[in-house]
């Protein structure tokens, strides 16, 4: 199967700390990955890197088309003072979105922005500023679409309609995800792979239906705080 | 260099200036107020001098000039700023967008904004104090193209500056025009200066355009030496301001300062 994204050997040191060491993935078209660890497992780092807003210390990243990768941070908000639709406008043009007007209107009504359109992101709540970072994440119809922590600010009602749009754009569009988020009902309900990371190496790979249960852990998160507080024990 | 990601953070600029006062106004009302303030000072200075010296294009003519050089170089730089402060390099940098669209809007944002202060300036400067461009003949275009040039090369050397050493360096930057003027001769000739700070004068390009204003307003003609000097060293500064630019953003690539930078965790 084509991959969209191929990791290997990836490396990231800050002096003596290696933040990411030597890790290697791939996430495939209709494939949701969830990047699971601790805070400081390395998560950010790799998805920094990916991005290329961080350059490794070593390994090599393939993406099968970069123009088609988009991205949304729970800690890269929209800038507050332009309104919903002037957002759009602007990064419609950076990432060379064709029939722009028809797309706003389809991201908008998709979104639930529609009346927000001439209301600075600055004065939507959390949830919508939310939605704006993923209508933004959608603007060049993305092949592969990295989310970190996309829903960490939703209410639980607001965050299942956007895992469903998520799950949506995999099934229908064929589109990868990589996906982190500290949530781990909603990575079991999302994600079709998961990597734990800790110390910036992988832990553990699997399905997140069936990990726990093959290291002896009841749930996901009984999982993830073994990763978290004793991941020598696994 | 992409026109349409360069318009984009041209538009970006445009919509904040739009939709706010507070980043409008500052274009006309600072250079009202130094071309009023000045304008009132020549216009004394030439009722009680007996030399038939004109002050207001000595004087108001500097001030005019510095004033543009300065907007040019704030222009870049508040550009640069908005962008700090509403914490969007991640979304613009974690997208196609290179360092050389963003530089380009940067400097397209600035032309804009800094026209707009000129004409203001201009206006003013004609209609109340008499102030004539024609007064310095067609050297008018170079002065000004000098003075641009340099005003993005120190723009472009601030953003570098506080790239490198996070948003609460802006600081640094601000008082960076009040610290070349008194080298820069802006208004009195470079020889009234010691000879260490003569030194400085020779390699900052206003000096030459301020040697040769003055000597244009005495009617004797400053020579094609001065201008081209000043021009050359113009291009210097801006190819230095961008290989300082691309450096600090590999620097701020290699190390994480760029996907740390929303959260004003550098120093």
């Amino acid at each position: 199967m084509e991959k969209m994204l191929e990791v290997r050997d990836l490396r990231k040191t800050f002096g003596a700390v290696a933040a990411v060491d030597g890790i290697s993935f791939e996430v495939s078209p209709g494939e949701i990955v969830g990047l699971l660890g601790p805070n400081g497992a390395g998560k950010t780092t790799t998805i920094s890197m990916i991005l290329g807003i961080l350059e490794p210390s070593g390994g090599e990243i393939l993406i099968e088309d970069r123009g088609h990768m988009n991205f949304a941070a729970v800690y890269a908000p929209l800038p507050g003072n332009l309104t919903v639709a002037e957002n759009l406008r602007v990064f419609g043009l950076i990432y060379g979105v064709e029939n722009f007007r028809e797309r706003l209107e389809e991201l908008l009504k998709q979104f639930d922005l529609a009346k927000y359109r001439n209301t600075k992101a600055g004065l939507l709540s959390s949830g919508e500023q939310t939605r704006l970072c993923l209508a933004k994440a959608m603007l060049n119809k993305p092949q592969l679409l990295l989310l970190d922590e996309p829903t960490a600010s939703l209410d639980p009602s607001i965050a299942r309609e956007i895992r469903a749009e998520i799950k949506d754009f995999t099934v229908r569009g064929r589109g990868a995800v990589l996906w982190t988020s500290h949530n781990m009902h909603e990575v079991e309900e999302v994600c079709d792979r998961v990597l734990f990371l800790s110390h910036g190496k992988i832990l553990l790979e699997g399905d997140p239906k069936v990990l726990p249960q093959r290291h002896g852990k009841k749930t996901l998160e009984d999982l993830f705080v073994a990763v978290a507080r004793e991941p020598l024990s696994l | 260099m992409n026109p349409k990601r360069l318009y984009a953070v041209v538009l970006r600029q445009f919509y904040l200036m739009r939709g706010s006062l507070s980043r409008v106004l500052p274009l006309f009302a600072w250079v009202t107020v130094d071309i009023a303030l000045w304008g009132f000072l020549t216009r004394y200075l030439n009722s009680v001098a007996d030399s038939g010296f004109s002050f207001v294009t000595t004087l108001l003519g500097a001030v005019l000039l510095w004033d543009f050089f300065m907007r040019v170089m704030q222009g870049v730089t508040m550009a640069f700023f908005e962008d700090v402060w509403s914490r969007n390099f991640l979304n613009f940098f974690a997208s196609p967008l290179t360092i050389w669209d963003y530089l380009g809007g940067l400097v397209a944002s600035s032309i804009a904004t800094s026209s707009i202060g000129l004409a203001a300036m201009l206006l003013l400067a004609g209609l109340a104090f008499g102030l004539s461009f024609a007064a310095y003949g067609v050297m008018f275009v170079p002065f000004l193209l000098i003075l641009f040039i340099f005003g993005i090369a120190l723009g472009v050397m601030a953003t570098a500056l506080v790239l490198r050493l996070g948003p609460a360096s802006e600081w640094f930057v601000w008082p960076i025009p009040a610290l070349i003027a008194p080298f820069a001769g802006v208004f009195y000739p470079v020889a009234v200066l010691p000879r260490w700070m003569q030194l400085f004068a020779r390699v900052l390009p206003p000096a030459y355009v301020f040697e040769s204003m003055r000597t244009i307003v005495l009617h004797r003609s400053p020579g094609a030496w001065p201008v081209l000097a000043g021009a050359g060293l113009a291009v210097l500064y801006l190819a230095a301001g961008c290989w300082i630019f691309a450096r600090t953003y590999r620097y701020a690539v290699r190390t994480g300062l760029i996907a740390r930078y929303s959260a004003e965790s550098v120093s």
